[in-house]
């Protein structure tokens, strides 16, 4: 338990002191959203409708942006190796080292994304529940950018290969998401269904995505 | 990588790896760490931390020294302590003189003293097998004095010891396993 907590605790400290990660992915990010409109076009009501998919597609290309660093540093370090000579299994580690991303760049960005909407013209309404979507949606992005970047971690450039690997995952979070959002739905009945499906996506990546990346890890060390 | 090696290291036993660059010696250490796989062999271990493999027994020493820069000589060595279960980082500290340098950041550090920082882990982690992979890199000849009392005390108190080193460690009573007797030549390509 005392090691979990160290972990988790390093990599929050790192994540803050280093400021590459949770600054790189919010910069990104409010790149995107400030660049749409002026993109797009000054109509309100276009702006209105495609602003929850600008707000999810801005939140999953910033979580994969930070990716490649989750394990990477470890990697070179030599903390990685150490810390298979723990008593906690690599699939633990995973998972911190997975939460930590997220507790750094998912969490703060899926808050602070419906209240940039408003410079999409986000209907105000949808704010709360684009919010509920994206904080639970992004727990699985962040899980599975842990994967990508675990199977990656031994290749220099690693960071298109995640891409190129991750982005298939992320689609179904993406359409889930969107949906429980509460955006281009029917009604409410639809909206509920969809937090479910995307509930239940997230728990699966919780499960599957640190087995992965804990096996992944172990071949890379052999 | 090597083949036909046996050895065994008794309890409060120290056995020196030697051999040409690219013999096997740190591919070895790393296999006893559960890092590299056997291909055909066996590692045994009699006793040991109870439910614990081989690696959990095992405090590795390699040529990184995993420690972080934005993180202060304190903090770095505070994680690894807890990580590892426990262990009070003023024995590290002490044990390679690094308390003056306690709070300063890691990645200020000369090559020497980050050795000194990752060598202290074990006198703050108790584990009974210490791997160490060329400890002496970079040490001045106090630092070296250090690691020798702290090597002497570890199998005092029934430690065991494998290392790899170029220099003479002036530890008696050593075992040594030359690679270069095993007909292993210097040809192999380190993992």
């Amino acid at each position: 338990m005392k090691s979990i907590w160290s972990l988790l605790k390093r990599d929050l400290v790192l994540a803050w002191r280093q400021g590459g990660g949770v600054g790189t992915a919010f910069g990104f990010f409010l790149t995107v959203i400030v660049l749409l409109p002026l993109g797009i076009g000054p109509d309100a009501g276009v702006l209105q409708r495609i602003a929850p998919g600008g707000l999810w597609i801005a939140l999953l290309l910033s979580v994969l942006l930070s990716a490649d660093r989750i394990y990477q540093a470890d990697y070179d370090d030599g903390s990685l190796e150490l810390m298979t000579l723990g008593t906690m299994p690599l699939e633990i580690v995973a998972a911190i080292k997975s939460l930590a991303h997220w507790l750094t760049s998912g969490l703060p960005l899926a808050i602070a994304a419906p209240l940039l909407g408003f410079l999409l013209n986000l209907d105000t309404s949808l704010v709360w529940p684009l919010m509920g979507a994206m904080v639970l949606g992004s727990i699985g992005l962040s899980f599975l950018a842990g994967l990508g970047a675990a199977v990656t971690v031994g290749l220099r450039r690693g960071g298109l290969l995640v891409s190129l690997l991750v982005l298939p995952l992320y689609v179904p979070v993406l359409i889930f998401g969107i949906s429980a959002g509460g955006a281009g739905t029917a009604g409410p009945d639809v909206t509920t269904a969809a937090f479910m499906v995307l509930f239940a996506i997230t728990l699966v990546i919780l499960v599957v995505a640190p087995f992965g990346s804990g096996a992944a890890l172990r071949a890379y060390m052999r | 990588m090597f083949s036909d090696l046996d050895f065994s290291v008794a309890a409060g036993g120290m056995l020196i790896l030697r051999g040409p660059n690219g013999a096997g010696k740190t591919s070895l250490l790393r296999v006893i760490a559960g890092l590299n796989d056997v291909v055909d062999g066996d590692l045994q271990l009699e006793g040991g931390i109870k439910g614990e493999p081989v690696s959990g027994n095992c405090q590795f020493i390699a040529h990184q020294d995993a420690f972080k820069p934005a993180l202060t000589v304190f903090e770095n060595l505070q994680f690894w302590s807890d990580y590892f279960g426990g262990g009070d980082v003023q024995l590290a500290l002490e044990a390679f003189s690094l308390e003056a340098l306690a709070s300063f950041s890691a990645g200020l550090l000369s090559a020497g003293q980050k050795r000194r920082l990752a060598l202290g882990r074990l006198a703050m982690i108790e584990r009974p097998i210490w791997l160490l992979d060329e400890p002496t890199v970079g040490l001045d000849a106090a630092s070296v004095k250090q690691l020798q009392t702290l090597m002497a005390k570890h199998l005092a108190g029934g430690g065991m010891i494998i290392a790899t080193t170029h220099i003479d460690l002036g530890m008696k009573d050593a075992k040594v396993l030359d690679f270069a007797d095993l007909g292993v030549s210097g040809a192999g390509v380190a993992a």
